[in-house]
């Protein structure tokens, strides 16, 4: 309808002007009155056992209000931190996972494992006074990699859980697989790391407890994604104060790539300790803690087996992964190796026979959850470097071998042996149209001018798909979540005309404020600035699942339309009584309401006035114009789409160059092409970080981080990168009502096989990531 | 950080007599004040230099061109009249660590992997205090260290104008420092070739000099083979490929000056 600034259009962020002049109003720049400050104490060691925490000299020290320990919490009642996702053994026993005290009681696990809260007036009397807190250690054997910690002879790291395995899952047909690779053709066989990460948001993790005596209520701020969730939990496992006493506000937040999902030991410590001690506390991590204890990502090594016919069609696939969970479970970490990475082992292809088993291990490291992708950059990343190794095995061009196996776009909805049902999609479209921007059919011709001046040109595919709109409550409760993924939506009108729109999604940097007010604008006709998006409080949104899994269009978006129906719904009764009409024959089309064959009509303002100003209404009519919805999606989204990579290497140095990017995804109906743009930009970096440059790196004999800070962990810079050409194809989703899959995910997901693809066809060699400048120096020298 | 004091003399002789075991100078800052952040030092004071007009700028005089201890990056990227010079503090960190950081800074901090060893070595410069002079070939001695003793502030460092000149560096993807960087110069003592970010401290090439001095060409340096032992090794590069990089840095030094 205001097409400027409806369904379709590029429309400015609204929300960039506060970010732009400054008045961005992040955890940090909330200061309350009596303000404390928190300090954590944080464990030295990699394994440890605490015999004594002697904190009588540091309670001397200026400024100093308490120091709190694990057996004070205990004390209090105060519940462990908690996995909110049950996953079920092949042999039929639950997960194991050890109690998480949110400060260490008897041990510590990892470098970094909150010990201590010491609360004063001032940070740096809190620091000063920790330096007086005398602990006594005593150090124990561990372990940093996966695969050495489910070995036999691992140090155990929980004394309840034997071999340090959390579960040992499967998915799909063992049988069918092996018999599949057994019969084959062809089989490419290979071992892949997925290296681990460490999500770096801009802003760093923060919280603020705040306690009333008069009301008995906590206001805990923190850096969330979904405080609703953060509340749920605090209130229901933490036992840190009833629901209705517990209001949780995540203001503006900067960034947070899953990190800020997770309910940490610290916020769960300052919602508790504020009223303990009835001060305002504050904690905001430095960025060393934020290294150190934000949950990080990934870290699977895998051996995967892909069977292929002599026409390269795959016929199995067998895929064995360890993945690294790190200390403890957080709250989704056995999800994200699990049905967010065993169920897009898929890919976009015809795979008659899949099998995957996860083991997940302890470690003495961080926790590992869920981080941008979440599992399908896992998957994809497996699947998109079997089927381009098996091309190259067996001769066959990339692309070819691609579109041989893609599932036709006739074939819909398609089954898959791991049990996604995909809606929708036209995955030979998509690669059609990348092969023409890259022009792939002149490539020869630029390796040659390449070799020409002695370097390395390659040229990688990746034809992702991934599992969004995260995700239908039926689904995923028979999979072993604890909670429901709907999601809430209330729409106010205000007696002037103008909208308040509380959603239960949150914005940390994906535009919600704009591409929900353009649809509130599209449907009702309501000026782009009139309508406000209110989120990230739970004393204002009636409630909400939050943002991740690129599920706050998909879902939050889709709740705000069932919203807009109620809306709509009662704007026809109220049209048709003050027009004298049947309701039947009121007729909608962006925020106009007319009777059929007349020229009697009513604008959206004049109803939502009239229903504030109810002078002669009905007794049926009932006053007011706010409507709350609830949505739980049919299915999930399947984005998908294929990208293009084109390095250069330097086999002098082993300097990698990439040339030409393109991506070509189906994300369904697009709101914003302009934030779809943006969000694919920050996405591909991301991934490109993760193939190229990042790597969390802990030392395997002190158990120390040794990549803990930006000197030694390499985030990706902009001119790492190339100019980004990127295009959408628009197949809609036909399970939700706005038509769209997400997109926040898909540059993540795609860039690292893409660009492990385009490198390791110029070296002709395999490596893994991240292709740091001495491996693929190495490889391309022969060493 | 701990609580320090903070001094902010005029002239060097007033910073000279502030000096002493439980003080430290302040230049930039881009050192020392993240070891402050980190609880790494507790100094008592801090001794600014920044307000000791003398210790600033970039002068140029006849053959050699003298550049104070407080210059920051920023200032000789833009007004070094030696090209090689200027293009080096250009590379060193970013826009904000070049508005700060200064030549008397790193130098007396002689981290491994910075920058400006390599020019002091490669162009043979020399190093002004407020006691003496110290040549480029005696100043950096080992991992952090120099010659500077207790309380020694540098004043200046002056360049000799090379004949010609060309500084390679390697990115460390992370930090930016240096993985490795080559200077190769023609200067009137010669052919010079220094190495910074591959060893303890910045060191000669000297095989690759001789092989340069007989014939100026990448082709000189071909058959030398520059050996690992005694590298730095980490987990951004190991020293077998540190010494890959200083033969192939120092060829395309070399190709760049003979254009
Ligand atoms: C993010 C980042 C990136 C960087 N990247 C690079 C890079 O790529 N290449 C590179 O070479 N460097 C790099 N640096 C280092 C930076 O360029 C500075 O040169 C360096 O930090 C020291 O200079 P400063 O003036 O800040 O000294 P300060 O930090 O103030 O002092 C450093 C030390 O030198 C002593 N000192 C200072 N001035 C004198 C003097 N006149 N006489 C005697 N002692 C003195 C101080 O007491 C102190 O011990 C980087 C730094 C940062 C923070």
């Amino acid at each position: 309808m205001t097409t400027e600034t409806g369904i379709g259009a590029s429309v400015r962020r609204k929300e960039d002007k506060r970010f732009i002049i400054g008045k961005g109003r992040y955890l940090d720049d909330i200061t309350k009155p009596g303000q404390t400050y928190g300090y954590f104490i944080r464990s030295p060691y990699a394994h440890a056992k605490i015999n004594s925490i002697d904190t009588s000299e540091a309670l001397k020290a200026p400024g100093i209000v308490d120091i709190l320990t694990g057996p004070d919490m205990e004390a209090d009642g105060i519940g462990p931190i908690i996995c909110g996702w049950g996953i079920t053994s092949k042999d039929g026993t639950p997960h194991k996972a050890p109690a998480h005290p949110a400060l260490a009681v008897s041990h510590v696990k990892y470098v970094g494992h909150q010990v201590a809260l010491v609360v004063a007036e001032t940070l740096q009397q809190a620091r000063d006074a920790a330096e007086l807190v005398e602990i006594d250690y005593e150090e124990l054997p561990h372990v940093i990699e996966v695969g050495d910690a489910l070995a036999s002879d691992a140090p155990q790291i929980h004394d309840d859980i034997p071999g340090n395995l959390s579960f040992d899952w499967e998915i799909g047909d063992r049988a069918a697989a092996e018999q599949a690779i057994a019969s084959a053709h062809h089989v490419t066989r290979m071992d892949l790391r997925n290296n681990r990460l460490i999500p770096n948001a801009m802003e760093p993790r923060a919280a603020l407890g705040e306690y009333d005596a008069g009301t008995d209520e906590i206001t805990l701020y923190t850096t969330s994604q979904n405080p609703h969730v953060h509340r749920l939990v605090l209130s229901a496992f933490n036992a840190v104060a009833p629901e209705h006493k517990l209001r949780v506000i995540a203001p503006d937040v900067g960034g947070g790539f899953g990190s800020k999902i997770f309910i940490y030991s610290e916020e769960t410590v300052c919602a508790w300790a504020t009223k303990k001690l009835d001060r305002p506390i504050k904690w905001t991590a430095d960025r060393s803690e934020s290294f150190l204890s934000d949950a990080h990502g990934r870290d699977h090594e895998t051996h995967a087996e892909m069977a292929f016919d002599a026409d390269g069609k795959i016929l199995g696939f067998k895929v064995s992964t360890k993945a690294n969970v790190g200390c403890y479970l957080s709250t989704f970490a056995s999800a994200v190796p699990t049905y967010l990475y065993g169920t897009l082992l898929n890919g976009q292809y015809t795979m008659p026979a899949i099998y995957c088993e996860v083991q997940a291990g302890f470690t003495n490291t961080a926790p590992v959850d869920a981080y941008r992708g979440a599992g399908r950059p896992e998957a994809t990343y497996v699947v998109e470097r079997m089927i381009e190794i098996g091309a190259r095995e067996m001769g066959i061009d990339p692309g070819e071998i691609r579109k041989r196996n893609f599932i036709p776009p006739d074939a819909y909805p398609y089954e898959t042996p791991v049990i996604m049902a995909y809606d929708s999609g036209n995955y030979a479209l998509a690669m059609d149209k990348a092969q023409a921007a890259i022009d792939y059919s002149g490539f020869e011709a630029r390796k040659a001018e390449s070799a020409q001046r002695g370097k390395l040109r390659g040229i990688g595919y990746s034809a992702f798909i991934e599992a969004c709109g995260i995700a239908p409550s039926a689904a995923v409760g028979s999979l072993g979540a604890g909670v429901g993924l709907w999601e809430s939506a209330q729409v106010r009108f205000n007696p002037t005309g103008s909208v308040t729109v509380f959603t239960g999604s949150h914005s940390h940097g994906q535009g919600h404020e704009t591409t929900f007010a353009q649809i509130v604008s599209d449907q009702l006709g309501v000026p782009i600035d009139q309508v406000e998006i209110s989120h990230g409080d739970t004393g204002k949104v009636p409630f909400g699942m939050g943002t991740y899994g690129s599920r706050s269009l998909a879902v939050g978006g889709s709740a705000i339309m069932k919203a807009i129906d109620k809306v709509v719904e009662k704007s026809k009764k109220i049209a048709a009584h003050t027009l004298e009409a049947s309701v039947e024959d009121i007729e909608h089309s962006g925020g106009v309401f007319s009777v059929a064959g007349t020229d009697k009509k009513m604008t959206m303002a004049e109803i939502a006035f009239s229903a504030y100003v109810p002078h002669n209404y009905p007794a049926d009519v009932e006053p007011g114009m706010d409507e709350t919805a609830f949505y739980d999606p049919l299915n999930f989204t399947f984005p998908a789409g294929t990208h293009i990579a084109e390095v250069e290497i330097d086999p002098e140095t082993g300097t990698t160059e990439i040339l030409d990017w393109v991506a070509v995804d189906d994300f369904g109906n697009v709101i914003n092409p302009m934030i779809v743009e943006g969000q694919v930009h920050g996405g591909l970096a991301q991934g490109i970080g993760q193939a190229l440059l990042e790597n969390c790196v802990y030392d395997k004999e002190s158990g120390q981080l040794l990549t803990g800070s930006y000197m030694d962990y390499c985030m990706p810079r902009a001119d790492d990168l190339p100019t980004f050409r990127v295009e959408t194809i628009n197949t809609p989703c036909t399970t939700n009502p706005l038509g769209v899959k997400g997109c926040g995910e898909a540059g993540a997901i795609s860039a690292p096989a893409a660009l492990m693809n385009a490198i390791t066809n110029a070296l002709g060699k395999e490596i893994d990531m991240p292709a740091t400048p001495e491996k693929v120096w190495r490889a391309a020298q022969g060493l | 950080m701990y609580e320090f004091d903070y001094k902010r003399p005029g002239t060097i002789d007033e910073a000279a007599g502030l000096l002493n075991d439980d003080t430290v100078l302040l230049a930039g800052g881009q050192t020392l004040i993240p070891t402050l952040k980190q609880r790494l030092a507790q100094p008592e004071a801090l001794v600014d230099l920044s307000a000791i007009e003398s210790l600033r700028g970039v002068c140029p005089d006849g053959d050699q061109l003298a550049i104070g201890a407080m210059t920051t990056h920023a200032e000789v990227a833009n007004k070094a009249t030696i090209p090689v010079l200027a293009s080096l503090a250009s590379g060193i960190g970013d826009a904000q660590v070049r508005n700060r950081g200064t030549i008397g800074g790193s130098i007396a901090n002689n981290d491994p992997a910075a920058d400006y060893p390599a020019a002091v070595v490669g162009l043979n410069a020399v190093v002004s205090t407020d006691r003496r002079t110290i040549a480029a070939d005696d100043f950096f001695t080992d991992l952090f260290e120099t010659a500077l003793e207790e309380g020694e502030i540098i004043t200046n460092v002056t360049f000799p104008k090379p004949e010609a000149a060309a500084y390679i560096k390697f990115d460390n993807p992370a930090s930016r420092y240096a993985i490795v960087g080559v200077m190769v110069a023609k200067t009137s003592s010669g052919i010079r070739v220094a190495v910074t970010g591959a060893g303890p401290c910045v060191f000669r090439q000297t095989e690759m000099e001789t092989a340069l001095s007989g014939s100026f060409t990448t082709q000189a340096l071909e058959n030398i083979s520059v050996s690992a032992d005694g590298l730095n090794s980490d987990i951004h590069a190991s020293a077998e490929y540190r010494a890959n990089l200083i033969k192939v840095l120092a060829k395309r030094a070399v190709a760049q000056i003979n254009g």
